[in-house]
């Protein structure tokens, strides 16, 4: 998959190539502003970029919606739908049949953390089991390509490294092609074959870092050398964006 | 804390220090010192006992006034002439005639004001420069004194049920539309974001997303709506009618039978009663159905 994305009206975006090949875990890192979450909307077809564009698989995807799976922020759960009929409002949406959808969508619920709560409105979840149920409705919606904005970001650190396990085993287990944004340096390079770390004014992409830790990955790789030169590097080129910005607005 | 060291302290950039000698210079005013107000609740049948006596004293004093001649019973009619014609007005009159005529215009009104002011609400969803068209029109008919047109309606629909049905429907149909639209503008940007995300059709995105969430506001202006359709369905009576419990009222009025206007009023006050708390048991029900 490879997109070019560019340049808004008031430049939100300069122009950007970014390259992701099938089946890898890609994050975006970057201070707020940087323009993430409008590359995520040109790519989800939310947004038409002015000029650019979106290729999926070699094919033209500039402002078509329902080609990519996108989870926002917010979990945005139906408060008065069950679990299980959330899960399904993707394929529900593209004309599967009700019982198919559930049919399919329940054995995934059991396997991936959501046994007994099939039934239960989302009001009576932790927010950790509505950001699963949210990422399952995400994968339901059998794109190859999914979007995630920062998933884990409103949760709390002991629920968040559990999260990034579970999305790692959902990520191997179905093999979708992955592209991740997060403020969290070091879970963009735990989970990620490949960082990008962007900066602002206009948002655009500074370096792109692999990450050549063999997965899978113990927790314990956060504190190989490896991993550390990575996350400095990081932080440095973050720095650097922040101390630009500052400049210009100076 | 001495006021002495101050000037050398200064400047030096102790600023703390200089405040803190400064407010030892202000004597502090002496605080009251109050308990934390408690109150203590009642039990719940002497709540009803201080309820039903002072309906008891109200109707005795009442009573004993109008006989006594303190209380002017031409004016005010008095308890035991009320109750009289309560049961002549069940037993001779008309009664369960003018009152089914109020209950059917009330009812009426109130399921077409209410059905018809929730879909105009949602309709405005579709169309943004609709609904910036339609705007102005909403708010001239929310603020227009409806009643005032009362007149006008009685002789555009006639004497019978049909003007009656039309002023509750004019009163009603406006507060569902404010409130389904103000349902419509609260709808979550993000939430039509992530149907759209997933290929979702705009007749998708409403059926699914914008009915369901607006729903509970429509069903919370069921309460608000039965009291204007009542309100709506007396006035017509009022102003030209050959039934109803209004006409009644009114009738009643001019022929200076106190007694009965008390009457009349009250029953159709335990009209009102009946249709509020079944509509709040409809809309405690719905809410359930609804899951928010």
């Amino acid at each position: 998959m490879s997109f070019k994305t560019p340049v808004g009206a008031f430049e939100a975006l300069a122009p950007v190539t970014l390259n992701i090949s099938q089946g890898r875990f890609v994050s975006l890192i970057g201070p707020s502003g940087c323009g993430k979450s409008t590359i995520f909307n040109i790519v989800a077809g939310l947004l038409e970029p002015s000029s650019g564009r979106v290729l999926i698989d070699g094919a033209d995807a500039t402002g078509t919606i329902g080609r990519v799976g996108y989870m926002l922020q917010k979990d945005l759960l139906l408060p008065w739908r069950t679990v299980l009929d959330n899960v399904i409002l993707g394929m529900e949406i593209q004309g599967v049949p009700l019982r198919d959808a559930r049919a399919r969508a329940l054995p995934l619920l059991r396997r991936y953390g959501l046994a007994g709560f099939e039934y239960l409105y989302p009001s009576a979840l932790s927010g950790g089991m509505r950001q699963r149920a949210a990422l399952l409705r995400t994968l339901l919606f059998d794109t190859d390509v999914i979007l995630l904005d920062e998933p884990f970001g409103a949760l709390d650190a002991q629920t968040k490294l559990q999260m990034q396990e579970w999305l790692l085993q959902l990520w191997s287990d179905f093999g979708k092609t992955v592209v991740f944004v997060t403020h969290d340096i070091e879970e963009a390079i735990y989970l990620s074959d490949e960082v990008h770390v962007m900066a602002t004014r206009p948002g655009r992409i500074v370096e792109s870092i692999p990450v050549a830790i063999a997965r899978p990955r113990a927790r314990s790789a956060t504190l190989t050398p490896g991993f550390i030169a990575i996350k400095e590097r990081c932080l440095a080129l973050l720095t650097l964006a922040h101390h630009a910005s500052l400049e210009a607005a100076a | 804390m001495t006021v002495q060291e101050t000037p050398h302290v200064a400047g030096v950039g102790s600023g703390r220090e200089t405040a803190r000698s400064q407010s030892a210079q202000w004597p502090r005013p002496a605080k009251t010192v109050r308990r934390l107000p408690v109150q203590k609740d009642w039990p719940l049948w002497a709540i009803v006992a201080v309820q039903i006596g002072i309906l008891v004293a109200i109707i005795g004093l009442w009573q004993l006034g109008a006989d006594d001649g303190w209380i002017d019973g031409f004016f005010w009619s008095k308890p035991s002439a009320i109750f009289a014609t309560l049961i002549t007005f069940f037993t001779e009159g008309d009664a369960f005639t003018d009152i089914s005529f109020t209950f059917r215009s009330t009812i009426i009104g109130f399921v077409i004001g209410t059905t018809a002011g929730s879909m105009l609400g949602l309709s405005f969803w579709w169309s943004r420069n609709y609904a910036a068209i339609a705007q102005p029109y909403v708010i001239c008919f929310e603020s227009l004194p409806k009643l005032a047109l009362a007149p006008l309606v009685i002789l555009v629909f006639g004497l019978g049920l049909a003007s009656k049905v039309a002023i509750a429907t004019a009163l009603t149909v406006i507060v569902s539309t404010l409130t389904t639209y103000a349902g419509v503008k609260a709808v979550d940007p993000d939430q039509e974001k992530l149907f759209y995300s997933l290929g979702a059709s705009r007749m998708q995105v409403f059926r699914k997303l914008v009915v369901p969430f607006c729903l509970p506001w429509t069903i919370s202006v069921l309460r608000v709506n039965i009291g204007l359709a009542l309100t709506g369905a007396v006035v017509g009576e009022f102003i030209a009618s050959q039934h109803g419990l209004g006409r009644q009222i009114l009738y009643a009025g001019q022929t200076y039978d106190i007694a009965l206007v008390w009457v009349a009023v009250l029953v159709l006050s335990t009209l009102a009663i009946v249709m509020y708390v079944t509509v709040s048991w409809l809309e405690s029900v719905l809410r359930k159905g609804v899951k928010q």
